[in-house]
């Protein structure tokens, strides 16, 4: 732990390793992002991106840049960030590795909303706005529910698994009740697609970022940290633990529904993110920062793949993020049981 | 010895705590020679009597899944559909009514015994095929089958339900289960396969209009495409199933008090383990094949049933296959009557009326800590 003191009084602590760590999966982010906006259709050379980035470029250039390539690739950012961050916060706010939105069912309650939508036929735009409300109604229903005096970790994990299990039977019904075309393009959502996103799908979710990014990693980390060591001893030191525990599930909540909306129930960013930079920084507690990092090279590099994997054939960044997702999941589920920590 | 074959008859509930249960004390059962005959007598005519009720009830519900429908029939139409050859209704009895009603009795008894042998050998009261994973891992498996070998007859379904189903049953059990785990752990583990196998089963649907045509209906979990076929079809694997099943009920018994314990009456543990899995794979990959993914009446049927019988598996098993299919199929009439003009899939029905009790469940009692 490194600490900066500036002349005005202010100190800031970090450590200089999940500093690192943060910088390096930013920049691999960036590298992502310079070749994804460099291939395609109209192939371009790095050099030709970053002038066409910095307002030089052709017509042609700016335009493929600026409209098509450049708003898929912020939203990619955005999403993988927004997952990485709700999944570092569930996972710290239930002490469980597992305890992702994903699992919980969170991103259920987006999906229900979303097909909802699809049914009855609404736009692109109504169908965000849905996948919003049921994620956030979601949130509601499980936290009331988990409710008792408090709401203890194991608890909102059951609660969580068995709204999750309902939803599911509801969004499967749902399905059925769309035509067949209609029924393509849920799926589609479902998986978690990026394909066309334009400036409209990465704004909300900017705009979200910007306010709860900040306000959970200043104001609430080192309370956080103290959470990890259980409510007794966070009580102990100061930490108004219901208080930030309603705050930070809120924050999380937010976070998965928008970056929902933009860009359908991603799998397992949310849950891959935060243990891939743990494991980087070697640092226990919340990584918050490094989680945003990787989450957010995690999806671009993710996208970047599912682009180009298959010449001609374009998959959607879910069915990507799913085979890793899946992968890593029997591999840690095997490791923490081996650990005995599951 | 007197009082561990008694223990061994009652085996106490498993508990949501992470204390091993064996460490309980055996409810209070009068010692044997004393007072005890005449109650314990009594108690078997309860639970004989509980069972004939049961019975009775499985039979209305099955007179009102082949009464009920898009054709609402009157019992005296029903009835001349079953026997007479030439009557109106025979067709929509014999081709439609009857093997859906079949698939449904079929089905819902596979999953009650599943998860009543489940819940009984992983000590986990949380247990349930569908929500640790087996029926996705079946569901993976056919959808696989279905978009990438050109699979789509139940006849090969059932095959590749069984080999994903024994794939998931395996894997759960060997990361969520076995000794030192608790409900949570070994729901996370179920609900985090489960997260897996639905993305994969969406990716394929996703890759494969026709896949998605077939498939969607098929994942809500529906009796809607029952055809005698399809009944003939999965018999055989739910028999057998079902007999393993009830032939672990003592053993499994005599495992509740632990290995060494269960080692000292003479049951085999890990034989006991292996034939618990492979019934539960049988039983579950058989019905989804047949059904798709249904959730929560492994779960519902054994802990209702616990409460009237006890956890000695000798009773609760048969009651559990009885009265599983009668929820599955009450459900299923519930979703045709429900559903008018159309109807609600079975599966869609259990998960609703499922949900509600699995959380009042995990939020009624304190929670343990890992």
């Amino acid at each position: 732990m490194s600490v900066i003191r500036t002349p005005g009084g202010l100190s800031v602590r970090f450590r200089p390793r999940a500093l690192g760590v943060g910088v390096g999966a930013a920049l691999l982010a960036a590298g992502f992002g310079l070749v994804a906006l460099g291939s395609g259709d109209y192939p371009m050379g790095p050099t030709d991106v970053l002038r066409t980035l910095t307002g030089g470029g052709t017509v042609a250039e700016q335009f493929i840049v600026y409209e098509l390539r450049l708003p898929r690739l912020v939203t990619a950012l955005l999403v993988g960030a927004a997952l990485a961050l709700a999944g570092t916060l569930f996972q710290s706010l239930v002490r469980n590795p597992l305890g992702s939105p994903d699992i919980l069912g969170f991103t259920q309650g987006a999906s229900t909303g979303a097909l909802v939508v699809v049914v009855l036929g609404g736009s692109s735009l109504a169908l965000a706005g849905a996948a919003v409300v049921g994620g956030l109604g979601t949130g509601l229903v499980i936290y009331t529910l988990a409710w008792r005096r408090g709401v203890h970790g194991y608890r909102l994990i059951l609660v969580g698994i068995g709204v999750a299990a309902i939803l599911t039977g509801v969004n499967g019904y749902l399905l059925t009740r769309a035509p067949l075309m209609d029924a393509a393009r849920a799926v589609l959502w479902l998986t978690g697609s990026l394909d066309g996103r334009g400036w409209v799908n990465a704004g909300p979710l900017l705009a979200v970022l910007v306010v709860v990014a900040p306000l959970v990693l200043v104001g609430c980390a080192p309370a956080l940290r103290m959470m990890e060591l259980g409510d007794d001893a966070a009580s102990a030191v100061g930490v108004p633990v219901r208080r930030l525990r309603l705050v930070l599930l809120a924050a999380a909540v937010l976070l998965v529904s928008f970056a929902a909306a933009a860009a359908g129930p991603v799998a397992f960013v949310a849950l891959v993110a935060p243990h891939l930079a743990k494991r980087l920084t070697r640092a226990p507690g919340p990584n918050l920062l490094a989680s945003m990092a990787v989450g957010a090279a995690l999806l671009a590099g993710a996208d970047l793949l599912a682009q180009r994997a298959f010449a001609g054939h374009q998959l959607p960044v879910g069915v990507v993020t799913g085979v890793i997702g899946g992968g890593y999941l029997v591999w840690l589920l095997a490791m923490e049981r081996r650990a005995g920590r599951l | 010895m007197s009082t561990a074959v008694r223990r061994v008859a009652t085996t106490p509930e498993p508990t949501l705590d992470a204390t091993p249960t064996v460490t309980r004390p055996a409810p209070s059962v009068p010692a044997r020679g004393t007072a005890a005959p005449p109650s314990r007598r009594g108690r078997r005519a309860a639970r004989s009597a509980g069972l004939i009720t049961a019975v009775a009830l499985l039979v209305v519900i099955v007179v009102l899944s082949i009464a009920v429908g898009a054709k609402a029939m009157p019992l005296a139409d029903v009835w001349s559909g079953l026997l007479h050859r030439d009557a109106t209704e025979y067709a929509v009895v014999h081709k439609m009514r009857l093997p859906r009603t079949l698939l449904g009795l079929l089905a819902g008894t596979a999953l009650g015994v599943a998860g009543a042998v489940m819940q009984a050998l992983t000590r986990n009261p949380l247990a349930d095929p569908g929500l640790l994973g087996i029926n996705a891992g079946a569901s993976a498996a056919v959808a696989t089958a279905a978009a990438f070998l050109g699979v789509t007859a139940v006849g090969g379904h059932v095959w590749f339900a069984l080999l994903g189903a024994a794939a998931v049953t395996a894997l759960v059990y060997a990361v969520g289960g076995g000794r030192g785990a608790t409900p949570a752990r070994l729901a996370l583990a179920g609900a985090a396969l489960n997260a897996t196998l639905y993305s994969y089963v969406s990716a394929v649907m996703l890759l494969d209009t026709a896949s998605l045509e077939r498939l969607r209906f098929w994942t809500v979990g529906s009796l809607a495409n029952a055809d005698s076929a399809t009944v003939r079809r999965v018999l055989p694997f739910i028999l057998v199933g079902l007999l393993v099943a009830l032939g672990t009920a003592r053993p499994l018994n005599a495992l509740a008090l632990g290995d060494d314990a269960a080692r000292a009456l003479g049951a085999r543990p890990a034989l006991i383990r292996a034939a618990v899995i492979v019934a539960v794979t049988l039983l579950c990959g058989a019905a989804t094949a047949a059904c798709g993914p249904i959730v929560f009446v492994g779960l519902l049927v054994p802990h209702l049933v616990r409460a009237l019988t006890g956890p000695d598996l000798r009773w609760l098993l048969p009651y559990c296959a009885v009265l599983a299919p009668a929820l599955l199929l009450g459900a299923d009439v519930l979703g045709r009557v429900l559903g008018r003009p159309g109807e609600l899939q079975v599966g869609m029905v259990t998960a609703v009326l499922g949900g509600p009790l699995f959380l009042w469940l995990v939020t009624r009692r304190p929670v343990a800590q890992p």
